[in-house]
């Protein structure tokens, strides 16, 4: 019997010895009220790069614990706190929202650790408050809604009516429109967002109507979107003003869009910086497990997330899993020497991707699912406008 | 300024209102009259949208999913009675708010594993899902209109009920004096069961009505519930009455608020500060207007003359 304790014990040690460290990431995302949807999202994405890693960065065990920010930034920030200080986890990703990035954002830099972006991508943090230990494997957030700025100028649109929720990143979502776009903006709708968002946007609908604009952009993620298109549908405005959106047309939405049959989706074109189409290896791999394991394809916020696992592994491999050399751990994530699924990127002075942004239209595949497809390249190595204002080098 | 779109707004205040009503009026009955605190009110709404949604499915007609999903709310919420808020009866409020809070925690939960945290969106038969010509630029979504009608029948027919019948009658009697109503002979347990299974109907209804807009989704009851006390407590509890004209009022000012606050502020201040400030002071506004009337009308509108 002492043999064979003696044996697991001396076989525990051989598993946990020196040379491998286990490194725990903590990944925060939102995991309940409707918006749950894009966090299990994401928590697929996660497990799916653990797996395609066999849990591994180089000889080092990775670990994540996700933590749920009820899509509140008081409970994000009190989950980070947990996350750092329970768990002890070594490195911070994941984060949604940009309200509750920027409230949690403190927590994580005051204590030491980095704390990488996988989605929200707020003004401030990369201007007055970037960090050298703040990454986005993402994008800022006037970016995507700069290049549908682009795209209108492009296809000669004049006026146009916007509605986006009422939070830090609706703000930068029509910042960004505003820089870019030439024609004039007639109207502008900030509604209530949170767990108890405004839904119902019959009010908005009849303003943006009479407003007489070519166009009506939108930015509403996650549960928000299906409400949307159902009630612009509804409100029978497909031909008198077309609808031009951000993060809101997507893996998450046109699953349910489909199943309740909004034809009309079909040839809506929308920017990012990143599409299942993208022709490169790692994307190829990326979403053929990712709907073969989960029936669907994945969304931006699944491949940001699968990018920011692998962003990690790097990182961790570059130091031999010294989680306390934050020199060589910068440098390795600053180099973004990786395989993204969005292909070769690289990092400006505030650590936001310098990266390009597609034009997708809406395509029905040969299965007959609805999903994106990249049309055209509207920027090209974009870079945020806000990094001049940030003082990093 | 434009008339037809103050019209059109008002008849979307409307819609929000009668919502608003189908809820709070459940939530006013059973507060007013069973005096009990049910926070849970707002996940019968929720069961009632995702029930819906998914017959919608299984049959392939919104229309005979929500015919058959009545009597299952009906049946649910006569279970929630038995069950949770029979044996809290006793207690005083606090224990209701932790007893149907818990309920919360765990319907939300159930609704999580059943349905998945992604809502699910209800399609329309095609003669609903169109527009409604009033005049030469007026047009509303069908569908609008129909919560509009549904909403004031039920408004209309849940007056007549309890003013007009006998068991609104025997309801009104229990209220004021549930042991002389036992003691006539009246089984006044069953009759408070009915009193739950109604106001839960009339929620499930809200939900149904709703789900085909804004889609079922995981805590869409909790939004409604506050909103739904602010109405109660607007209107006075235990008012079907002021639960009604409290509720037009709220979706009124609320519509009203969202569509011309920016404009109106801009008389007085640059586009961008009115821009900024319009969304906060509208999401407030309705919280604004209960501190007022209550100011003026302690006990609501309408306070009800039971004792």
């Amino acid at each position: 019997m002492k043999k064979v304790l003696a044996a697991i014990i001396f076989c525990n040690f051989l598993i946990s010895s020196v040379f491998a460290a286990d490194i725990k990431v903590g990944f925060v995302t939102t995991l309940t009220t409707p918006a749950a949807v894009i966090g299990e999202d994401m928590k697929n994405a996660v497990n799916l790069a653990l797996e395609h890693l066999n849990g591994k960065a180089g000889p080092h065990n990775i670990e994540v614990v996700f933590g749920d920010d009820g899509f509140a930034p008081d409970t994000g920030k009190q989950v980070t706190d947990r996350l750092l200080k329970q768990d002890k986890v070594d490195i911070i990703s994941g984060y949604i929202w940009s309200h509750v990035l920027l409230a949690s954002r403190k927590s994580v830099l005051d204590a030491g650790k980095i704390l990488i972006s996988s989605n929200a991508g707020p003004s401030q943090i990369a201007s007055k408050l970037c960090h050298e230990n703040f990454f986005s494997a993402s994008w800022q957030n006037d970016q995507t809604p700069m290049a549908m700025g682009e795209v209108f100028n492009k296809d000669g649109i004049k006026s146009l009516y916007i509605m986006a929720p009422n939070y830090a990143a609706g703000k930068d979502m029509v910042a960004g429109i505003e820089r870019t776009f030439k024609g004039q903006v007639v109207g502008k709708d900030l509604t209530k967002w949170g767990a108890d968002a405004q839904l119902d946007f019959s009010a908005e609908l009849a303003k943006a109507k009479v407003s007489g604009a070519n166009g009506l952009f939108v930015f509403y993620p996650g549960a928000a979107s299906g409400a949307f298109t159902k009630q612009y549908h509804q409100a029978g405005l497909k031909d008198l003003l077309p609808l031009y959106s951000v993060f809101t047309i997507d893996g998450i939405s046109l699953p349910k869009l489909q199943a309740a049959n909004f034809s009309g989706i079909v040839g809506s074109k929308v920017t990012q910086q990143w599409d299942p189409s993208l022709d490169n290896q790692a994307n190829k791999r990326f979403v053929k497990d990712f709907k073969e394991r989960f029936g669907k394809y994945p969304s931006f916020y699944a491949a940001q997330s699968y990018d920011t696992i692998n962003m990690i592994a790097s990182a961790v491999i570059a130091v031999d899993g010294d989680m306390s050399d934050l020199v060589g751990l910068r440098s390795a994530l600053k180099s973004a020497d990786y395989n993204s699924v969005r292909g070769k990127y690289s990092y400006g002075n505030n650590n936001f991707p310098i990266q390009n942004f597609y034009l997708r239209e809406v395509v029905e595949d040969s299965d007959g699912n609805w999903t994106t497809e990249v049309i055209d390249t509207v920027l090209t190595n974009h870079q945020d406008p806000y990094a001049a204002e940030c003082k990093l080098k | 300024m434009d008339y037809t779109l103050l019209l059109i707004q008002v008849l979307n205040g409307l819609q929000l209102g009668v919502l608003l009503f189908l809820v709070a009026s459940g939530l006013t009955l059973i507060f007013g009259i069973l005096d009990f605190v049910n926070l849970a009110h707002g996940s019968i709404y929720m069961l009632g949208a995702f029930i819906c949604a998914s017959l919608t499915y299984a049959l392939d007609s919104y229309l005979f999913a929500v015919i058959l999903s009545l009597p299952v709310i009906a049946i649910i919420g006569y279970a929630f009675e038995i069950f949770l808020a029979r044996p809290l009866y006793a207690r005083d409020h606090l224990d209701h708010v932790l007893g149907t809070f818990g309920a919360i925690l765990v319907i939300d939960t159930i609704a999580h594993l059943i349905w998945g945290p992604a809502g699910i969106a209800i399609p329309l038969p095609n003669y609903l899902d169109g527009q409604i010509t009033i005049s030469e630029n007026i047009e509303i979504p069908t569908f609008r209109l129909l919560i509009i009608v549904v909403g004031l029948t039920a408004a209309f027919g849940l007056l007549w009920l309890v003013n007009f019948t006998k068991l609104g009658m025997l309801i009104r009697a229990g209220a004021s004096n549930r042991t002389m109503v036992a003691a006539l002979g009246i089984d006044i347990r069953t009759l408070f069961a009915i009193v739950f299974a109604i106001g839960a109907t009339l929620a499930g209804i809200a939900g149904m009505l709703i789900a085909p807009i804004t889609e079922a989704s995981l805590g869409m009851g909790n939004n409604i519930i506050i909103t739904a006390f602010v109405v109660i407590i607007v209107g006075g509890i235990g008012s079907v009455k002021g639960a009604f004209v409290a509720a037009l009022l709220i979706g009124l000012i609320d519509t009203l608020g969202r569509s011309f606050l920016d404009d109106l502020f801009k008389l007085f201040m640059s586009t961008g500060a009115a821009e900024n400030s319009a969304p906060a002071i509208s999401s407030m506004s309705i919280y604004l207007m209960m501190a007022l009337i209550l100011s003026f009308k302690p006990k609501g509108l309408f306070p009800p003359r039971l004792g």
